[in-house]
């Protein structure tokens, strides 16, 4: 298996959106190695989203930096790609068009990139689909192809923003396995948003916890299970129920400065 | 403006549900072609019976030659005579040189005002002041400050023809996503794929709709201003046809103009829906 993956280390990260809003978090350290799968769990509105952005290059920080293996992350890249929390596809394209709009952008010859296509579209079951409108799907389903438009890349890293919140149970828990199957055997990084505790125990292989106004990393647990991740395993619901444990202990958090200046 | 583009989105959107059924677009489409016909009698009985009773007063028999069967039986002969093909080359030409204009500065016209807060600010007074004139009012100044009449009708049909192209270009990319500019971007497109790729695709229906509102005024605007100063052309062919007292003739052209008029707008409907990707 060879490691496409990279290690991911991320360096003092500050972000506030302007001189108006509150600092959106503050001084984050985190190192990934390379191949992880790693969970960000955390309330709503403590900036999991913004934290991705900057990992994708989209959104610039207001001070540290995403390093990876050594080089900065300033701009979007095809090697480091985001499946947003929205599908935003483009309605005047087919699915398989959506799936294979990344890979028009680059030097692809057209072989390649309908092997390609037809794999991911393949990957999310939506084949009898491929030369469908995209405004013609449900929810669901525009948010699979979402993902395979991000999966279809192969990139080093793959951001994901709560991408299976939209589906239904069944669909959602073949998609957890796939995508992590799939990140373990062509070796890349995951870094995946999710608000689903079982969501992080079965894709992931570490889970952080953010929390806190400015937010920050204030726990983190180690998934350390052999694969697959079954959701009925019972080492598995031992760690779900920790991590649940510790989900709900980092809720009250508050950081002990805030906390002195509060009293 | 934004209501017409509605209007056409509507109907294209009807167009393709009841396409997804194929009796019911084989009935939808004999209704429709009765509609049509039907409709079309009337008017061409509506417009006999009215000369019939004009010329009831017997005054006015000369008139006789406005009716409908004069003017279509005035048809072969204008064709073969080269009447209407030499009409149809000429305001044919001048139509599409002006729209052609329109088109190419409507279009970055448009982009500007929609991409571009302060020049949207800046421009919106005067182009809004600018598209309530008649074109036909540019016409003594087009013919001093041009060469010849040809240049100065060209011009007539530009400037009628602009507006409409440069608002539905700036109506439309203002629709525009910028979550689609943010995906694109996440996923390498450089800087040409987001004009290519994303901003021409997602406002091609409404330049298009721009462009078959900028038609319509620019075939009404033609004939009148081909009165003058021209010898070719429908405009010049209504005025001569006049002068000389050949009645049917001059109701002949005015079906030809209709018919043209119709046939161009069809075409525009036609990529119109070719090029929609809007829904309900
Ligand atoms: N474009 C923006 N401009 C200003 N503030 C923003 C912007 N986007 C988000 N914020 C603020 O930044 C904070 C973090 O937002 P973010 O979207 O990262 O949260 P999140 O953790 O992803 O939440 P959720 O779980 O609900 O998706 C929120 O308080 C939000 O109000
Ligand atoms: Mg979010």
């Amino acid at each position: 298996m060879a490691i496409r993956g990279t290690e991911i280390k991320i360096q003092g990260l500050t972000h506030r959106y302007s001189s108006r809003t509150g600092v959106t978090f503050n001084r984050v350290d985190l190192v990934s190695p390379p191949g992880e799968a790693l969970a960000i769990i955390g309330r709503s509105g403590c900036g999991k989203s913004t934290l991705l952005h900057i990992l994708a290059g989209i959104l610039k920080p207001t001070e540290g930096k995403v390093l990876l293996n050594g080089t900065a992350i300033t701009a979007p890249s095809p090697r480091w790609v985001m499946m947003f929390q929205a599908p935003h596809l483009f309605p005047w394209m087919t699915v398989a068009q959506n799936v294979g709009v990344g890979l028009s952008f680059g030097r692809w010859s057209k072989e390649e990139t309908e092997e390609r296509v037809t794999e991911a579209i393949k990957l999310v079951e939506l084949q009898d689909f491929a030369a469908a409108n995209v405004q013609d799907l449900s929810g669901g389903q525009q948010q699979r192809v979402a993902l395979a438009r991000s999966l279809v890349m192969e990139p080093e890293l793959l951001l994901l923003d709560e991408p299976f919140s939209a589906l239904d149970a069944f669909t959602r828990s073949s998609l957890q396995k796939d995508v992590r199957n799939i990140a373990k055997r062509k070796g890349f990084n995951i870094v995946f948003v999710t608000h689903d505790i079982d969501e992080a125990v079965i894709m992931g292989d570490r889970a952080v916890i953010m929390a806190g106004s400015p937010g920050n990393i204030v726990h983190e647990l180690d998934i350390d299970l052999p694969d697959p991740h079954d959701r009925h395993d019972t080492a598995v619901q031992a760690l779900r129920t920790r991590l649940m444990a510790t989900f709900q202990e980092a809720a009250n958090y508050k950081k002990p400065e805030s906390a002195t200046l509060a009293a | 403006m934004s209501s017409q583009t509605a209007t056409v989105g509507g109907g294209v959107v009807s167009a393709g549900v009841s396409g997804n059924c194929l009796s019911r677009a084989i009935k939808s489409t004999a209704d429709k072609s009765l509609h049509f016909f039907v409709g079309l009698g009337v008017l061409f009985a509506l417009w006999g019976v009215g000369i019939y009773i004009v010329t009831l007063n017997p005054t006015m028999s000369q008139f006789v030659d406005f009716g409908p069967l004069p003017a279509l039986k005035s048809l072969p002969e204008m064709w073969e005579n080269g009447i209407i093909p030499k009409a149809l080359s000429s305001t044919g030409y001048r139509l599409g040189a002006g729209l052609g204009l329109a088109i190419v500065i409507g279009i970055p016209l448009g982009i500007l005002m929609g991409r571009i807060r302060w020049f949207q600010r800046l421009t919106n007074v005067p182009f809004q002041f600018l598209r309530m004139i008649s074109p036909l009012s540019w016409e003594p100044i087009a013919v001093v400050v041009f060469a010849g009449w040809e240049q100065a009708i060209i011009f007539l049909i530009a400037i009628a023809s602009v507006w409409p192209v440069a608002f539905a270009t700036a109506s439309g990319l203002a629709k525009v996503d910028p979550a689609w500019f943010k995906v694109a971007r996440n996923l390498g497109a450089k800087p040409w794929h987001m004009v290519t790729r994303i901003i021409m695709p997602a406002i091609t229906f409404d330049i298009l709709t721009g462009i078959r509102l900028a038609l319509g005024v620019a075939w009404i605007v033609i004939i009148p201003a081909e009165f003058l100063g021209v010898t070719s052309g429908f405009g010049y062919a209504i005025e001569d046809a006049r002068e000389g007292l050949e009645y049917a003739h001059l109701m002949g052209l005015v079906l030809v103009i209709g018919v043209v008029g119709f046939v161009l707008d069809s075409i525009c409907v036609l990529l119109i829906k070719r090029f929609s990707w809007h829904r309900g």
